[in-house]
């Protein structure tokens, strides 16, 4: 049924959706160069040409460029926005049987506000209070559309794991200097949440056998009993199947060494390692696995495992072969991620389309939709986004955002709109007034 | 080992003694106070600047910078910040901020600012020469309810941040008083839960604040009163420090420095201002509203918190914190720059930057990291501008330094050559050489 409706959904919007043509404009592809004074044509919610001298279909929308800078729509390979209520399941140390898709909240305004720093894609997950955090969901940020039409289609869910401090905090004792946790939570080292890890994947892997036991005597047509479902590790067969992506918090290189360890001795894949702020010091490690690695610009010393971050980690670790991501983690910082993707060339001297590729083509890598998003080329959806200056420029902003060739945000609309919004807000407000006068004696 | 190498990397982070001449040429000067210079030359003498022009004669022994097409600013200024006073801020044993007790005003940050912190190197290396570092962090929102929420957390000093010894980099001493204005601050719904008993109603909420504001009443009229008594007093006068303290405030050498968030709290410390007849800055507001008119008027000059900031309401526009800062430069009140923290000290440029994308003129964006930070701190004779006579804080870059891609190449602190390699430089190049 659900499946129905977003074929449906799907199709009425290729049906209705109107041609859109940025014309004349500087084109930042970043995966095909810059193209000055180009054009884009979206039809049917895809990028149909990529070029110069387009012409429009007839009834297509125009949108004269001149002057400004056209580049993929932003990706946030790391976000809690849009989750109602609350981010962490922390009351044990596995909870991978609860899931971000269940907890969606399409009013959440920071989703408008995402799309007016030219954000258009969120990859939502869980906090980081345990070792094995819930399933996560990647997003696509139609505002004003439900929960369900916000799933970005054929995007692989993941599952949100976290190391070091933040996961063993519920399991410190209290001492001389510091209170602990009312009632403390295994793990309370590093050490423990490897075990937790670890032991949890061997139980999936005997889980995993026992299905697999029993479906194969139903297939010989016998009739045996079915292993009891288990919510919690289903998720976790996934992962060693190659259906889930991993995605893991983590900050010293030592515990990055240790994950990648225990998914290759277990039999699956990082996908991510997020924040990953020690991930210059096994960039080689990390590049063998094959993990990408979605860090911050310039986060540092806000606690200890941060105390070696450095805003250099991007460039070292794209120097080595691992393909990297900034990431938001924040309502405020996702809408300006470009600026973020600036810091990486003065820290480390990488190019504009490095730069750029960092929140654009780097993130769709990372979370599997690289065909579908992340740049400027035939085929691919229609999110775009418009700046005034170049992207990579301090005083630039965002214009205009698109998603599948429609738009989301417009400044220009934005702007005008106030007027009445605040009109409408004084009436309510009096309203509110006059009620409450009414009801004093 | 590693404390010799500790030792010899601190000795050449002064490359040059203060007393070299040194002269930049062939760059473009951006004095800020007057006109910019292309190919122009600064000349430096004793920690001063000796000139600043086109052509500059060159003094015999001098060392020469040929900047080649590069840029020379006035080291910047963030106006607002806790470097030196915390390192890592998850850890308490760390962090010398926010003192218990409600009045403070004997308290100094500048002897507790740590000369060897990470986080000043990390600083400069954004071509920031100079801080405000403050002893509290404001209220915000208090978690503990069984604490008296703080109302001065005592005496922000302007520190260099290059020096031997906190005496060393204190440019003005006791610069500001640190102080967090009486205001209602609803804790969101959300948060509710965190705190222990609740949150509290409007009203309880409203009769704290009317309690706190005249605490705050009292505590100005014991030093009027010491005041008083200390004039008429003999040599048996029995001094309390904390009272002594609020003399210069009272007296308007030092200014107030209030953290008002909303347009209230901004009109409340106004009138507070006024009837107290003391000078005040305003420190970290959200929102503008109605109080242009009211700063501009009173002369009352504001220290703006960051501009990346989410706005204060779900229903206020999207950018509103984005135009704040040129709301304030519309309404003709002068304001500068700050950041109100420790690691991110640094990225005072992009705040002032994001300010310019909505709409705040560049030059006026570039005057609020220099100039007006200077003046509104009272040491606007000795740093912000590139003029003859000031310290010669400088910086050579590539480009504009509020843009995130421009390199800062060199900086100067009183005429010294001063070390851009940091903590995050020393890894990077550690960890790039890893075979």
């Amino acid at each position: 049924m659900r499946r129905a409706f977003l074929i449906l959904w799907a199709a009425a919007g290729s049906l209705f959706g109107q041609a859109l043509l940025v014309r004349n404009t500087t084109v930042l592809t970043v995966t095909k160069g810059t193209i000055t004074n180009g054009d884009v044509l979206v039809e049917n919610g895809r990028i149909a040409a990529v070029g110069k001298n387009l012409s429009a279909p007839s009834g297509a929308q125009i949108v004269d460029g001149t002057g400004k800078f056209l580049m993929p729509g932003i990706i946030d390979c790391h976000s809690h926005t849009a989750i109602e209520g609350g981010v962490n399941e922390g009351t044990v140390s596995d909870s991978s049987m609860v899931n971000i898709r269940d907890v969606i909240n399409p009013t959440d305004i920071n989703i408008y506000r995402g799309l007016a720093g030219g954000l258009t894609v969120s990859n939502v997950l869980h906090g980081s209070a345990n070792a094995i955090g819930g399933q996560t969901i990647v997003i696509k940020l139609r505002w004003g559309k439900t929960a369900e039409e916000m799933l970005f289609e054929g995007a692989k869910p993941g599952i949100k794991f976290a190391l070091g401090e933040n996961p063993k905090r519920q399991g410190y004792p209290s001492s001389f200097f510091s209170q602990g946790p009312a009632e403390r939570r295994y793990p309370g080292t590093r050490m423990g949440v490897e075990q937790v890890i670890r032991d949890s994947f061997i139980e999936a892997r005997n889980y995993q056998a026992d299905w697999k036991e029993y479906r194969d005597r139903v297939a010989r047509g016998e009739h045996p009993i079915p292993p009891r479902k288990d919510l919690r590790l289903e998720p976790l067969v996934e992962v060693l199947e190659g259906k889930r992506y991993v995605h893991a918090h983590c900050y010293r290189s030592d515990e990055i060494l240790m994950l990648l360890r225990v998914a290759d001795e277990m039999g699956f894949k990082i996908r991510t390692l997020q924040h990953v702020l020690e991930g210059y010091k096994v960039a080689d490690e990390i590049a063998r696995h094959g993990a990408g690695a979605s860090t911050f610009s310039d986060w540092w010393s806000y606690k200890i495992e941060a105390y070696d971050a450095t805003p250099y980690n991007a460039a070292i670790m794209t120097r080595k072969g691992v393909v990297v991501s900034l990431n938001s983690d924040s309502d405020e910082l996702q809408r300006h991620l470009n600026l973020e993707a600036a810091k990486t060339m003065r820290y480390g001297g990488l190019s504009e389309d490095e730069a750029l590729a960092m929140v654009t083509i780097n993130p769709a890598k990372q979370l599997g939709i690289d065909d579908k998003v992340g740049s400027i080329e035939v085929g691919k959806s229609g999110d775009l986004v418009l700046f005034d200056r170049h992207p990579l420029d301090n005083y630039s902003k965002v214009l205009k955002t698109w998603i599948d060739g429609h738009e989301y945000f417009d400044r220009d609309k934005d702007l005008s709109e106030r007027t009445e919004f605040a009109r409408k807000k004084k009436e309510l407000m009096d309203k509110e007034k006059a009620a409450a006068k009414e009801v004093t004696p | 080992m590693k404390k010799l190498c500790l030792l010899v990397a601190a000795c050449a982070c002064i490359l040059s003694a203060a007393d070299d001449a040194i002269l930049i040429r062939d760059v473009t000067v951006h004095p800020v106070t007057a006109p910019v210079i292309e190919h122009g030359a600064v000349l430096i003498e004793n920690g001063k600047i000796a000139d600043v022009g086109s052509t500059l004669q060159t003094p015999s022994g001098a060392r020469v910078i040929d900047g080649h097409g590069l840029h020379v600013y006035p080291g910047l200024i963030n106006a607002a910040t806790n470097v030196g006073l915390s390192e890592i801020s998850s850890l308490r044993d760390t962090v010398d901020l926010d003192e218990i007790g409600t009045f403070n005003p004997e308290l100094r940050a500048e002897i507790a600012f740590n000369p060897s912190s990470e986080h000043i190197a990390v600083t400069r290396a954004s071509g920031i020469t100079t801080v405000v570092s403050l002893p509290g962090t404001g209220g915000g929102i208090s978690f503990s309810r069984n604490q008296q929420p703080t109302v001065i957390a005592g005496q922000g000093a302007l520190m260099h941040l290059e020096g031997w010894t906190w005496e060393d980099m204190a440019v003005k001493p006791s610069a500001v008083m640190d102080m967090d204005f009486p205001q209602i601050r609803m804790v969101p719904a959300e948060y509710a839960a965190f705190i222990p008993g609740g949150a509290r109603t409007y009203q309880e909420e409203e009769k704290a604040y009317n309690e706190n504001l005249r605490q705050v009443s009292r505590f100005f009229e014991d030093v009027r009163r010491y005041q008083k008594a200390k004039a008429a007093a003999g040599p048996d006068f029995r001094r309390d420090i904390k009272l002594e303290a609020m003399l210069p405030v009272i007296e308007g050498k030092q200014p107030l420095f209030i953290r008002a968030e909303k347009e209230k709290a901004i009109k409340d410390a106004v009138a507070f201002a006024e009837k107290e007849k003391v000078r005040i800055i305003i420190a970290d507001p959200t929102e503008i509203g109605s109080t242009g008119p009211l700063l501009k008027s009173h002369n009352i000059p504001v220290v703006l918190g960051k501009t990346l900031e989410l706005p204060l309401r779900d229903d206020d526009p999207y950018d509103s914190r984005y135009t704040l800062p040129n709301d304030f430069y519309k309404a003709g009140v002068k304001f500068c720059f700050g950041t109100f923290d420790v690691e991110f000290a640094r990225n005072v440029p992009f705040e002032a930057a994001q300010a310019v994308a909505f709409g705040l003129p560049p030059e006026e964006a570039l005057k609020a990291l220099t100039i007006n930070s200077a003046e509104i701190l009272g040491a606007g004779d000795q740093i912000g501008s590139i003029e003859k006579g000031k310290i010669a804080d400088l910086i050579l870059t590539d480009g504009d330094p509020l843009q995130a891609k421009t390199n800062i190449r060199q900086m100067f602190i009183a005429g010294r050559e001063v070390s851009l390699e940091s903590r995050h430089t020393r890894e990077y190049e550690k960890w790039s050489k890893r075979p």
